[in-house]
């Protein structure tokens, strides 16, 4: 670590971390709600337990966003953060504004939510994934204005490289498509689609620029390569990223109103989406091959490396899987999609987060050269685990999903079963997701002891590991290989 | 990669693929806008249509069902329900609704319940035409069949 400043980023992983484990918990809840109907009901209705799953994950992974962008800012700007009291300020403000909200889902009913938020002053809410209250949203907006502010203020004092400038490219793009979430028309065709804007704009559009960023940050101090080669594969990933997802929008326009000639584009283009997360896969394990270094934070290699995997299975295969015209006709809106949503959301951005905490978190807590031995272990278990639980999830949702498409969408009318009886025919994969939920969340419950194993010695030894770096100079002290691109 | 490829050459097709097919993302959004008056039948939009838009949202009925598709997918998809349920008679399908949603939940146990939400005869009526109007929306054929 560089600079004192980035030590705000510390908060800011370890709550994104317990709002994860809150997202696992409704997870779990919903899995079996799936099985059995009226589990819960009518304390925590399916729609609620969603509500809370669904925005816990925004927030969490947004959280984490915020994290990386203050741990990796100032030391590729190679200044203090512009304001790290502003960035202590909005984390305190999102995690009150995010914490009142959640509860308000769990103990208002939602038409009263509603009601004593005064929807009626501006409509924004009731819509998938934008259920926050207006004045919730509001909040979200301020917190993004001075959270891109404070990033956007230190690069323009410092050094501007690549990295912060994709950064904040996609940060800007972030905060700028969040604003079509106040655009509500009474018009359901037009609301649908802009309310894209948000969510595909987001998570294939910019989040990938973020993304992009953030793993190449990550590889530049685990490898040592030269930021030169990184840069110029980061240009390349992100350019591919926007090339296909702008107008691979299409594919969410097949059904909702627009015109016939997205079938066209949205199909074509965004056939060509899984191009950039594939090169992610090549650029990480070229960039590991090629290290300069052997850095000891070995756990944070594998993050790295597992996240250009899973994001591309989950949002490139299983993406593709569905995406062309007339497959999605017949796939659009069942449990194919839910497994697509899972395993590119975990893949992409849970794992891109929990990247850059395994690599910045122990740095932060005095330990340059990552966690010790013993700690570094029990976090590669839980890595495995998680990834095993989230690839058994996805793929008992795409056998249901299979299935559901066979039985009620391609079968005549008078033939094609009814939705209720066709979930009752799925029952038996909807166990086998729970089971690999329980190991997911197993994985998730590791992960977060692994913070607190390891002895005082042990630390001391790893840390003192000073012949990890041959190439660089010994003298300086202890090396977290914060200097392996500043150079 | 190659070496002749240089980190310049990866930012211009970066900046200028990306701006230009933002650009291109602009024109399509603006053409779609000319032609969706013809395929969403706004003139259709009554007063009760746009207060069942809101009965939808305030209830957040997204929560569980899909609409066109998009939503939960943990009960069944609503945009064809009139088709599904109405056999085409606007008076039926109210007549439906309104007992339907007094008779939740159902009760039946170990089966999905849809809460009570306690909505006047007028607010199902509201919900009905919205429902009714999304039906009709051009959705290039979408879903295969009435089961959605």
């Amino acid at each position: 670590m560089k600079f004192q400043s980035q030590l705000v980023a510390k908060p800011y992983f370890i709550f994104a971390l317990a709002l994860f484990a809150g997202q696992i918990a409704f997870g779990l809840i919903m899995g079996l709600q799936y099985i059995v109907g009226d589990f819960l009901f009518p304390y925590i209705p399916f729609n609620v337990a969603r509500m809370v799953h669904t925005n816990l994950l925004l927030v969490w992974i947004l959280f984490g966003f915020m994290g990386a962008s203050y741990y990796l800012v100032p030391e590729e700007a190679n200044i203090e953060l512009h304001s790290p009291g502003l960035a202590r300020l909005m984390f305190w403000v999102f995690a009150a504004a995010g914490v009142a909200t959640i509860l308000g889902y769990l103990f208002v009913p939602y038409a009263e939510l509603a009601k004593l938020t005064h929807n009626e002053l501006l409509p924004t809410m009731g819509r998938e994934f934008l259920e926050q209250p207006t004045i919730t949203k509001l909040g979200i907006v301020v917190v993004c204005l001075a959270y891109v502010y404070n990033i956007g203020m230190t690069i323009l004092k410092g050094r501007k490289t690549v990295i912060n400038m994709v950064l904040i490219t996609g940060l800007i793009g972030l905060a700028v498509f969040f604003l079509f979430s106040f655009y509500n028309p009474s018009n359901l065709v037009l609301d649908k689609f802009f309310w894209w804007w948000v969510v595909h704009l987001w998570v294939e559009g910019v989040w990938e620029l973020i993304l992009g960023s953030i793993l190449a940050f990550t590889l530049i101090k685990v490898t040592g390569v030269d930021r030169e080669v990184i840069e110029k594969w980061l240009y390349v990933i992100i350019a591919m990223a926007l090339i296909s997802g702008l107008i691979g929008m299409g594919h969410h326009y097949f059904w909702i109103g627009p015109g016939e000639y997205w079938l066209w584009l949205g199909s074509l283009f965004s056939a060509l989406e899984p191009v950039p997360f594939f090169m992610m896969v090549l650029f990480a394990f070229k960039m590991v091959r090629e290290r300069r270094h052997n850095h000891g934070n070995k756990i944070a290699v594998i993050w790295a490396l597992g996240t250009a995997v899973m994001g591309f299975l989950g949002a490139g295969v299983w993406g593709f899987l569905h995406t062309l015209a007339p497959v999605n006709y017949f796939t659009h809106g069942t449990q194919l999609t839910a497994a697509h949503g899972h395993l590119a959301f975990f893949g992409a951005y849970a794992m891109i987060v929990m990247t850059i905490t395994s690599y910045a978190m122990p740095i932060m807590r005095g330990r340059p050269q990552g966690n010790p031995r013993s700690a570094q272990r029990l976090e590669s278990y839980a890595f495995w685990c998680m990834c095993v639980g989230m690839l058994g999830i996805t793929l008992a949702l795409t056998v249901a999903g299979a299935w559901q498409v066979a039985l009620q969408r391609i079968p005549e009318d008078g033939q094609a079963l009814g939705f209720m009886v066709t979930q009752q025919k799925l029952i038996p994969m909807y166990w086998a997701r729970l089971v690999f939920g329980v190991i997911f969340a197993t994985g998730l419950l590791g992960y977060f002891v692994s913070f607190f194993v390891g002895s005082g010695s042990e630390i001391e030894k790893q840390n003192n590991s000073l012949d990890r770096y041959p190439a660089h100079n010994p003298e300086a002290g202890v090396c977290c290989g914060s200097c392996g691109g500043a150079s | 990669m190659a070496e002749q490829f240089t980190k310049s050459m990866a930012r211009n097709i970066y900046y200028g693929g990306g701006f230009a097919t933002f650009l291109l993302l602009l024109g399509l959004t603006f053409d779609t806008m000319l032609e969706l008056p013809e395929r969403d039948h706004r003139e259709n939009i009554t007063d009760s249509v746009v207060k069942g838009k809101e009965v939808w949202e305030n209830n957040d009925c997204i929560g569980c069902h899909s609409l066109m598709g998009e939503g939960a997918y943990f009960a069944p998809e609503l945009a064809n329900v009139f088709d599904r349920r109405g056999n085409a008679n606007e008076e039926g399908f109210k007549g439906f609704m309104q007992a339907w949603m007094a008779a939740q939940p159902l009760k039946v146990e170990g089966r999905r319940q849809m809460p009570q939400f306690n909505l006047t005869k007028e607010e199902v009526i509201n919900l009905s035409d919205f429902l009714i109007w999304t039906s009709r929306v051009n959705d290039n054929n979408w879903p295969p069949n009435k089961q959605g």
